[in-house]
């Protein structure tokens, strides 16, 4: 049994009116990649900065390392290193004054060189932060997480608003991390990203945690959903292909129908006789296994985005 | 202490690519100095250190505008929050607002003041050690002044509004523009409660009159004093966040930075030599004066009247809070 590097029980916090977190819990081991996969306005960001000690939680237990967060004042910040959600430095900073200013304020700390090295910074190490494109500001970010040897690595959307070759090169420098076993919690709303990279995920929904374990385990719940798609001949309404045997849910978008069926053999019977009936035809048909956009599909009838 | 430091080198860095900022501590300032000491004096040697005081005290008070600004803007957008994550806490951040200002300030004053005695042929060079402490204490006093302003404000638009009001109080109501004695009756009443009037008297002191910290040990105690609340409480309402919002108390705090001038100001009503002694420097520099010089100047000082023991008149319940 190991003791958890970050423990949350029953998490709470409200902004006026809103309840961001209704009891949040989970518990990330050391050497974990830890995932908060969940729509805008989950409460993932509430919940990573409460860890970070950059909000105060309304009630429940939090534990990092061991410390609590909002007590343990700089002891805490030396272990923790963190990606915010948006990052954003002064304009005229260059490079590697950021990274070393950074590098400074901790008693452990890293050689900056290797890290403008290894996150392909060097031939930018004098340009102004206003000068560096979208993917290089966050691998300044992640390689200004770095700095002090974290032993938790907090990462709020590390991908968000990237395009996907930048998506790419920073899933790659996250498995890198993972294959040192660094501890990392990542909060993301794209499935593949959690798929990919987590090795435990917990799907919040509404401040709540509404699944949790590994990706595979969690689709493994959802086995008795499969995802079918489809493509027609002839446009249908939503409603009748809902109404079909053994279908959950059904929605169209750009001629695309996505359905999800408990039972996928009696499904296809009652589709062919539909579209039989009214004369239509299939120009499509494809039966995939469940994603996590299935689990979460299934747990509160949306879908994670939209 | 160490990251004090660091911040300070990062932050100076900043503000010297900055355009606005140089123009503003470096160009202006020097305007002031030709414009006073070139055109003012009408090449009368003997008038150059009474505006020397003015021009110098001007460049300190600059510091009030310095890096309260920076730290409102890095605020505003996120960039402090990023500094929160990492051991640094907001002393370090504050400390490092004055230590930058004073290194930024430094030099210029060193500028105008070489300027002064080799451009300007100022005869000598007035009590240095004296002039050294109170150029330090006024822009470290300046500059924390600029952080209440900062912790009280949300917005970088509202810190330039609140910095515009206060700014236009310490030029035009304490005879750093024009000299005190020329200043009507009231309003050298309510100058006795302003930090920038202790400034710019001390300066003519030791400029002019030649005397050592110790003969103006009121005025730089009070600007001392008057530093450590500011910085206190600056340090107490410091935030982080962008969306945190002063409390409903903290006006009242920010005020209290001002507590060791209005007693000063009490002081100086009842007992005080300021407006004398300021009447003699200004009269001893128009009095060497050549006589088209003091012909001009002359014309204003109404106030060889003794200084009033009135309490400050009605107007001063307006001072800055
Ligand atoms: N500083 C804040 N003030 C008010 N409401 C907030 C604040 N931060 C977040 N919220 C609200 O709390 C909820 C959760 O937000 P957040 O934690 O940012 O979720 P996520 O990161 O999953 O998108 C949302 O409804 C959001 O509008
Ligand atoms: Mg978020």
């Amino acid at each position: 049994m190991t003791v958890p590097i970050i423990d949350v029980h029953n998490l709470t916090k409200s902004y006026g009116a809103v309840q961001a977190l209704r009891g949040v819990s989970f518990s990330v081991d050391e050497g974990e990649v830890f995932g908060l996969l969940g729509p805008n306005g989950a409460g993932k960001t509430s919940t990573v900065e409460i860890l970070e000690g950059l909000r105060p939680p309304d009630g429940g237990l939090v534990s990092v390392c061991g410390l609590d967060p909002q007590t343990s004042g700089n002891a805490f910040k030396q272990e923790i290193g963190a990606v915010l959600q948006s990052t954003a430095l002064p304009d005229k900073i260059r490079v590697n004054e950021a990274l070393t200013m950074f590098a400074s304020f901790y008693t452990r700390h890293r050689e900056t060189d290797g890290l403008l090295k290894r996150f392909g910074l060097e031939e930018k190490r004098n340009a102004f932060y206003s000068q560096l494109s979208g993917g290089q500001k966050q691998r300044l970010a992640l390689a200004m997480s770095l700095v002090n040897e974290p032993r938790v690595l907090f990462l709020d959307e590390p991908t968000a608003g990237l395009d996907p070759q930048v998506r790419r090169e920073i899933y790659d420098i996250i498995e890198e991390l993972k294959h040192e076993k660094k501890t990392i919690l990542l909060t993301t709303h794209y499935i593949e990203e959690a798929e990919r990279l987590c090795d435990r995920v917990a799907i919040v929904d509404q401040g709540r945690v509404i699944a949790y374990g590994t990706p595979r385990d969690l689709k493994q719940r959802a086995a008795g959903t499969s995802r079918i798609e489809l493509r027609l001949a002839r446009p249908e309404p939503e409603e009748a292909l809902r109404g079909l045997e053994g279908v959950a849910d059904c929605r169209a978008t750009d001629g695309l129908y996505l359905m999800h069926s408990t039972r996928v053999p009696q499904t296809i019977v009652s589709l062919v006789k539909y579209l039989e009936a009214q004369g239509n035809e299939l120009a499509g048909l494809e039966i995939a296994a469940p994603s996590l956009e299935d689990v979460f599909l299934e747990l509160t009838g949306r879908r994670l985005r939209d | 202490m160490r990251h004090s430091w660091t911040l300070t080198k990062v932050r100076m860095r900043l503000a010297l690519r900055n355009r606005a900022f140089l123009f503003f501590s470096l160009v202006f300032p020097l305007v002031f100095l030709f414009l006073f000491l070139g055109l003012f004096t009408r090449g009368n040697v003997s008038a150059v250190p009474y505006m020397l005081a003015s021009v110098l005290a001007l460049t300190i008070m600059g510091s009030f505008w310095g890096l309260s600004m920076q730290l409102v803007t890095f605020r505003e957008q996120g960039i402090l929050r990023r500094f929160r994550i990492a051991p640094v806490g907001a002393g370090a951040m504050l400390a490092s607002s004055i230590a930058s200002n004073y290194l930024l300030t430094l030099p210029t004053v060193f500028i105008e003041f070489t300027l002064a005695r080799h451009l300007f042929h100022m005869r000598e060079w007035g009590n240095l050690w004296g002039v050294f402490i109170l150029v330090t204490l006024g822009i470290i006093t300046f500059a924390s002044l600029g952080l209440i302003v900062a912790s009280v404000t949300n917005t970088a638009q509202e810190t330039q509004v609140i910095n515009q009001l206060l700014w236009s109080a310490f030029l035009f109501l304490s005879g750093a523009t024009l000299p005190l004695p020329m200043l009507p009756g009231w309003i050298q009443s309510f100058a006795l409660f302003m930090p920038a009037t202790y400034l710019v008297v001390g300066l003519e002191r030791v400029l002019i009159a030649h005397v050592g910290a110790y003969a103006i040990r009121a005025e730089l105690l009070s600007l001392a004093v008057c530093a450590a609340i500011a910085f206190a409480v600056s340090q107490q309402l410091f935030r982080w966040e962008p969306e945190s919002k002063v409390p409903r108390s903290a006006k009242l705090w920010a005020a209290s930075a001002i507590i060791p001038f209005v007693l000063l100001g009490i002081w100086e009503t009842s007992y005080g030599h300021v407006r004398s002694t300021a009447t003699t420097d200004f009269m001893s520099t128009v009095q060497q004066a050549a006589p088209r010089t003091r012909g001009r100047l002359r014309m204003m000082p109404e106030s060889d009247a003794p200084p009033s023991t009135a309490p400050p008149d009605a107007d001063s319940s307006d001072a800055p809070k």
